[in-house]
């Protein structure tokens, strides 16, 4: 089984970096749970959804973490976000090559309310603090769960994300604006329009991802190793994040007005948009590559 | 409160600050010089011209005013909840403003924030809590969800949550909760003025959050964890 989108968090993360060469920071056997989940008569976990540790990549090394979508859909509670921040932190002092982030999560873990709020925030700070120390952060998302709400924010914090075409990355869940705006606004049952809206290829055609592979591991190892090897430019600058402000004034001024991600493609110059979702990700790079938006 | 209020008595020696499309920017006088003031009012949603716009604002003050401190204003209902956003990629835009708000912290410029009214998840994330330090009012509300969508998600009854809401420190939204878990500072009471100022002196580029929320009683495993993986110990201290 090579599949990325099917396996578990600690699959992932023993076949995307080198055989046996994850150490996993307070595993399992520490039994730190989440000290919130009890009162809402919720389970809790061993590793509350998330293995942190050092592993390597090709041989170098590199400081990782794995959140697990099968518990709680990989959302951020008090414990969850704090190991995500102990990593990030002894990675600074320990200088390893990049950081590599293996993200799947709903964001801020509802049961947690206020302190899954805080842990997001500080995750978010940390990953930043990481780049200012020049260590390179890269995600990989491709997990069933996607990455949303907070941890959206914090993937489009790191230097590049890797998707797969199942990927989906995104703020708010469907279900969510649903619930808020009513279902003429968006109608979360409508599986081709989520994809539409959040899948990786359609982050891809906006720039707001690096690289699309396939839904393989292989694949992600291989294009982790290629963002890790090739980080340059590490840490946010004033004519970096200017640049971004034009290209995000420019999508705004460009698609503010469109209404149905399809759209978008035929604006970006694709000739035949309802047949992206059916092409496989080398095709699909091969044909929109000269058309999508410039990334960061 | 009114921002015209908030600013005036934030700003006794004068401020300029003006309201474009629920866009707080502009400038005050604080004892040590001017202060950037960027935020939002009308519990605005965070869409993505909101948050182009505030990133914007921040950039030029960087740019063209090197060091000068910076006050955010808080007050919005969250992040937009509209289809179009999520398609033109509003992830991308919050995280824009939250690593301008960066930037600007590397730059030397102080970052304070002030919830005066309303608080909500991804509005403020990019917000008030990227801030160096994140002050509120006392009346102020900060909360994660609407309680209707966090029933949905969580699949716990509404009725349960708007319990556990009243005052559970961990749902409750008052400001109190979120000071005891480090997420604010300190709650703002009397002279603002002088509040505003105190908060201009201090200096902490670092994240302490979890230190205080442990320090307070509020969030007890938050920095024991951090710490232990950080010693590299696989046991939390007590």
């Amino acid at each position: 089984m090579n599949s990325y989108l099917e396996a578990t968090a600690r699959e992932r993360l023993a076949r995307v970096f080198d055989p046996g060469s994850f150490q996993e920071f307070l595993p399992p056997s520490a039994r730190v749970v989440s000290p919130h989940l009890g009162q809402l008569n919720a389970p809790v976990a061993f590793d509350d959804g998330v293995a942190v540790g050092r592993a390597r990549l090709d041989g170098r090394p590199v400081f990782v973490a794995a959140q697990e979508g099968g518990f709680m859909g990989g959302a951020v509670g008090e414990v969850h976000g704090a190991k995500l921040v102990g990593m990030l932190r002894r990675a600074i002092a320990d200088a390893p090559d990049a950081v590599v982030l293996l993200l799947e999560s709903g964001g801020v873990r509802l049961h947690e309310a206020n302190a899954g709020l805080i842990a997001v925030s500080e995750v978010m700070r940390a990953v930043l603090d990481v780049r200012a120390a020049g260590i390179p952060v890269i995600a990989l998302i491709g997990g069933a769960n996607g990455c949303f709400g907070g941890m959206g924010i914090v993937a489009r914090c790191t230097n590049a994300i890797v998707i797969s075409e199942e990927g989906r990355l995104a703020m708010s869940g469907p279900e969510v604006i649903e619930t808020a705006s009513g279902v003429e606004e968006f109608d979360a049952r409508d599986r081709a329009l989520v994809w539409r809206t959040t899948g990786g290829k359609h982050r891809y055609l906006l720039g707001d991802c690096q690289v699309l592979v396939a839904d393989s591991v292989a694949a992600f190892r291989a294009a982790a190793l290629a963002q890790v090897a090739g980080a340059t430019a590490v840490a946010l600058t004033l004519s970096a994040l200017e640049r971004e402000q034009a290209q995000l004034t420019a999508r705004l001024e460009r698609f503010g007005h469109v209404r149905e991600p399809m759209e978008l493609w035929r604006a970006l110059g694709v000739a035949a948009p309802e047949a992206l979702p059916l092409l496989e990700a080398d095709a699909f790079v091969a044909q929109v590559d000269a058309l999508r938006l410039g990334g960061h | 409160m009114d921002w015209h209020t908030l600013t005036a008595a934030l700003f006794p020696h004068g401020c300029d600050v003006r309201e474009e499309h629920q866009v707080l920017t502009g400038e005050g006088r604080a004892g040590a010089g001017m202060v950037a003031v960027v935020g939002t009012t009308g519990h605005v949603p965070i869409g993505v011209e909101t948050a182009l716009a505030q990133a914007r604002f921040i950039l030029q003050t960087v740019r063209e005013h090197p060091g000068r401190p910076i006050l955010i204003l808080v007050d919005t209902q969250g992040q937009r909840l509209r289809h179009r956003d999520e398609m033109l990629g509003i992830n991308s835009y919050m995280a824009h403003l939250g690593k301008c708000v960066e930037l600007a912290r590397r730059s030397s410029h102080r970052i304070v924030a002030l919830v005066y009214d309303q608080a909500l998840s991804g509005g403020f994330i990019t917000s008030g809590l990227m801030a160096d330090a994140c002050y509120a009012l006392p009346d102020a509300t900060i909360r994660v969800m609407g309680l209707p969508a966090m029933a949905r998600i969580t699949k716990v009854p509404e009725e349960r949550l708007a319990e556990l809401a009243l005052d559970n420190p961990v749902f409750a939204p008052g400001p109190e909760n979120y000071l005891r878990m480090g997420g604010i500072e300190a709650i703002w009471r009397g002279d603002l003025a002088a509040a505003l100022e105190t908060a201009l002196q201090l200096d902490s580029e670092s994240d302490t959050r979890s230190a205080l929320g442990l320090a307070r009683g509020g969030r007890g495993l938050a920095q024991r964890v951090i710490a232990a993986i950080v010693a590299g110990d696989d046991v939390l201290a007590p």
